[in-house]
């Protein structure tokens, strides 16, 4: 017992930093946000009233976040399993002991440090209608590249943002993929061969559930970056185009310049605590669906 | 015979394979870097020529004056720097807490660390901004840094390292009389660099690439970092849009460099969620 209190002073000062900017920085923020979701502010946000918590489910069911939720899911569904497939496909087709293995190995992890504004940026560049590189290019097999441009385009601008963060993201998956086949034990591969399994019942009996860990590390982590996605809005779209708000996510929704509820702390507040609910669920949900298939490998 | 060396035609596809997916992969940023590399003209008359030919550096050149570049670059770099060093001290601190130290309540503390993580920034930046307005740290170094100190994954990282090293160590350190902080910064933090190198790297990136938080405090130019500043440059009229291509070439070049040096601390921090169960 006395063991136990000897570090008792240590302990607190050394957590006490860390203690202090969690407290500060997340748990007061998350705390004050589902506090002011009830409330009904002016646009300063100083004199607020309260009106309750059926201002959230007031904010659920409301059109512009029922639309900006379903840009969301769709964003999600456009850019999970696609990164998750080229992601295996890239870091499948690197697994070789091949020279110069290394120089395509860095090729495809090249995206890994660009931030979502370098990555946005170059997509605006390269989609430009009049002087963009891929509408000059391809404009006589897909001519809204050319008009009005795949980002002006209601029907193609989710896309053309999915197909940005995709590639933003596929120098991350790669890495992973290929840091969990890298993990799988040879002779597993070895028992396989020797029994005379094809190349592709080796990759679906061996390579894919050994892989399930980095799978569902891959598939939590891209669906919170598109449920989060804000900055490649921002840039690209600026979450048009309107009136149909085709790229308004839930984040440029809560957080975008010319956001209808910009200077509605009440309501910005009530959309935030949602998105971190919608967040929620999804990673619970993933990581039980996963749990009974993931085998780590030891 | 091993199964994953191909041989003959085998390999001969294979490299087609490589290079084609390659060509794909690389096309927009070798595409951005000529057109960064035209001069301004050729980049508004000529945008679909791929190859490098008439190269000038007057779109970078323009690109760094005119976005104010140079400032933007020190920004980041101080703001970045400073994060990694003191998210790097903080989170030692803390895994060192909860790995070596035993106090009542320790089991409640760590997962409610853990549960923090659970919260993303896209959820507390509302509040987060008005705080920082309310402190005045609207544009200043202060309101960029301070609340990008709060994180876990570093704590986490530390933790797993030091739960590994030997308990034997600590006893016999103990003997001999060696404080709590002494042993933290001789013995424990010294083993861990590798993973201490990862944490930083990844920090580094993390900050210097942040977007949504500069973007939500930020509106002068004096302490813009180098992502909103290219936001900047993206604004430009369509007779200097290929301004951007010189943005994104500056912005680029030193995170491409760290890449290319740091690339293992890079994938161990990266992968330090997948592989381990």
């Amino acid at each position: 017992m006395k063991r136990r209190l000897r570090d008792v002073p240590g302990a607190v000062a050394m957590l006490l930093p860390s203690m202090l900017l969690l407290a500060v920085w997340t748990v007061y923020p998350l705390v004050k946000a589902f506090i002011n979701g009830t409330k009904s502010c002016d646009s300063t946000g100083t004199r607020c009233t309260d009106v309750g918590w059926q201002q959230y489910s007031n904010v659920w069911s409301s059109r512009e976040f029922q639309d900006a939720l379903a840009v969301s899911l769709k964003l999600a569904l456009m850019t999970v399993p696609t990164g998750l497939i080229l992601g295996v496909g890239l870091a499948v087709l690197a697994d070789k002991h091949l020279r110069g293995i290394g120089f395509f190995r860095t090729v495809f992890s090249s995206t890994v440090a660009t931030s979502v504004a370098v990555a946005s940026l170059v997509w605006v560049v390269l989609l430009q209608p009049e002087i963009g590189v891929l509408s000059d290019l391809f404009s006589g097999w897909i001519p809204s590249l050319k008009n009005p441009g795949l980002l002006r385009d209601p029907g193609t601008a989710l896309p053309a943002v999915a197909l940005s963060s995709v590639w933003a993201n596929l120098g991350f998956t790669f890495i992973v993929v290929t840091a969990g086949l890298q993990s799988i034990p040879r002779d597993l591969y070895e028992s396989a061969y020797v029994d005379g399994a094809s190349s592709w019942r080796r990759f679906t009996n061996v390579t894919l559930p050994m892989l399930t860990p980095s799978l569902l590390f891959i598939v939590v982590v891209l669906t919170t970056r598109a449920l989060q996605a804000y900055g490649e809005i921002a840039l690209l779209t600026q979450g048009g185009p309107n009136p149909e708000k085709s790229t308004t996510t839930i984040p440029y929704l809560i957080y975008g310049e010319n956001s209808l509820i910009r200077n509605n702390l009440g309501l910005k507040s009530a959309a935030a605590v949602l998105l971190f609910l919608v967040s929620l669920v999804f990673a619970v949900v993933q990581y039980r669906g996963f749990e009974k298939r993931v085998q780590y490998a030891r | 015979m091993r199964a994953d060396v191909p041989h003959g035609l085998r390999r001969v596809g294979r490299y087609s394979l490589l290079a084609l997916v390659s060509a794909v992969v690389l096309f927009p940023i070798w595409a951005v870097l000529m057109q960064a590399f035209k001069s301004g003209p050729d980049a508004l008359n000529h945008p679909e020529s791929l190859l490098p030919t008439n190269l000038t550096l007057d779109t970078v050149r323009a690109a760094w004056t005119e976005g104010e570049l140079g400032r933007a670059l020190f920004n980041s770099v101080v703001v970045a720097v400073v994060v990694t060093i003191c998210v790097m001290l903080v989170s030692l601190l803390s895994a060192f807490a909860f790995s070596f130290l035993q106090f009542p309540g320790k089991g409640v503390v760590f997962v409610a660390f853990v549960a923090t993580m659970l919260v993303p920034a896209e959820v507390t930046v509302v509040v987060n901004r008005r705080t920082v307005e309310s402190w005045g740290w609207l544009n200043s170094y202060q309101g960029l840094i301070i609340p990008s100190l709060a994180s876990t994954f570093g704590m986490l990282l530390l933790r797993q390292m030091f739960l590994q090293l030997p308990k034997e160590l600590r006893e016999a350190a103990s003997l001999d009389g060696v404080g709590n902080m002494r042993f933290l910064w001789e013995v424990a933090a010294p083993l861990s660099r590798p993973t201490l190198g990862a944490l930083g790297l990844f920090t580094f990136l993390g900050t210097w690439n942040a977007y949504l938080w500069p973007s939500q405090i930020i509106k002068d130019r004096d302490h813009r970092t180098i992502q909103i500043a290219l936001e900047g440059l993206s604004g430009a009229q369509i007779n200097r849009f290929n301004l951007v291509t010189g943005g994104l070439v500056i912005a680029s070049l030193p995170i491409f460099a760290m890449l290319v040096v740091f690339q293992r601390q890079l994938v161990r921090g990266l992968t330090a969620g997948a592989v381990k169960g």
